[in-house]
């Protein structure tokens, strides 16, 4: 009987991030861009979902909702005629490749246009996991305070898009602005920030623009 | 909960390195984890234990070789660890930039027993 050790240096990510790879060019090659829609429980991301889709009406969008029980939102998504489906984790707390992948059937693709991926609400584990996307999309709400990027840096950092919502409620949660932006800036020099109001839509038509410039 | 998946990721990578290499068992994986991989040592262990019993890995000694993070100052040229509420260079006082140094997060070696 022997001890021998080896070298291995293998990256724990590298399995779903392989898998990651294959849906985002499977999905670029039928002309669909992907994106992941990260933030905190009731942040508004199925609100900034619904204002998006309104404003990008010439353009035929998908929808998976991740949550961790229910189908409240796709409920609310089909009812407006979105063509969407319901991924339950059932306590996880973040979407992943591999779920993603095997959740792909469940929509028709018949045209190009562009998927949005609802990530469980959740500022920690969804900014961890590639699932697939061409960009990440940060909601995050005035109301949640202007010190998030301090307490969760990471999902700043890895935003290619950040989208501030309900800013109708800026004075009344003393939102400091100047202290948000300095802290996103330190961990992102180039996302673009949007102040948006997924009540009136105020904001989402530069968003959507944004997006179909990316999209390509 | 979230450390679950990502355990059952390590017992395949090194279940795998020692059947290549005709183990027996393995009685020790290395990991690397930085401290912005966001994920627990104590929380992989625990599921550790559960999850490798009748596998190779079985009884294995998981270590854990912990990284701190790092930002990094353009101006001054220095690493540094960030302080809380706070992006800024100890030296300057300018906000530097988040780098990779704390985000690791890989199984590094392990050690089997052959026949």
């Amino acid at each position: 009987m022997a001890e021998k050790e080896i070298q291995v240096v293998q990256n724990i990510f590298d399995e779903n991030d392989r898998i990651a790879f294959a849906t985002q060019e499977k999905l670029g090659k039928m002309g669909v861009f992907v994106v992941n829609i990260m933030g905190a429980p009731g942040a508004g991301k199925t609100s900034s979902i619904i204002n998006l889709i309104r404003q990008l009406s010439e353009n035929k969008v998908y929808v998976i909702e991740g949550d961790i029980e229910s189908d409240i939102d796709t409920v609310k998504l089909k009812e407006l005629g979105i063509e969407a489906i319901q991924i339950n984790t059932n306590g996880a707390c973040h979407l992943d490749a591999p779920t993603i992948q095997s959740s792909l059937d469940g929509l028709s693709f018949d045209k190009p246009g562009l998927l949005f991926i609802e990530n469980i609400g959740n500022l920690v584990c969804p900014a961890e996991f590639q699932i697939g996307e061409h960009i990440k999309m940060l909601i995050c709400s005035a109301a949640e305070g202007s010190d998030k990027p301090y307490k969760y840096p990471l999902a700043f950092e890895k935003a290619d898009v950040i989208l501030l919502t309900k800013c109708d409620l800026k004075t009344y949660v003393d939102f400091n602005d100047e202290f948000f932006l300095k802290g996103v800036r330190a961990l992102n020099k180039t996302a673009p920030v949007f102040e948006v109001n997924a009540k009136t839509g105020q904001g989402f038509e530069d968003v959507a623009g944004w997006l179909l410039q990316k999209k390509g | 909960m979230h450390e679950y998946p990502i355990t059952e990721q390590i017992i395949k990578i090194a279940s795998g390195k020692a059947k290549e290499n005709n183990a027996r068992s393995v009685t020790r994986i290395t990991l690397v984890v930085g401290e912005q991989s966001g994920f627990i040592g104590e929380s992989i262990q625990m599921y550790f234990d559960i999850i490798s019993k009748g596998t190779l890995c079985e009884g294995a000694v998981l270590e854990m070789e912990n990284i701190k993070a790092k930002w990094y100052c353009p101006d001054c040229n220095i690493h540094y660890t960030r302080q809380p509420f706070s992006f800024a260079c100890p030296d300057c006082g300018n906000d530097g930039m988040p780098t990779n140094i704390g985000k690791e997060f890989y199984v590094k070696d392990i050690e089997i027993e052959t026949e």
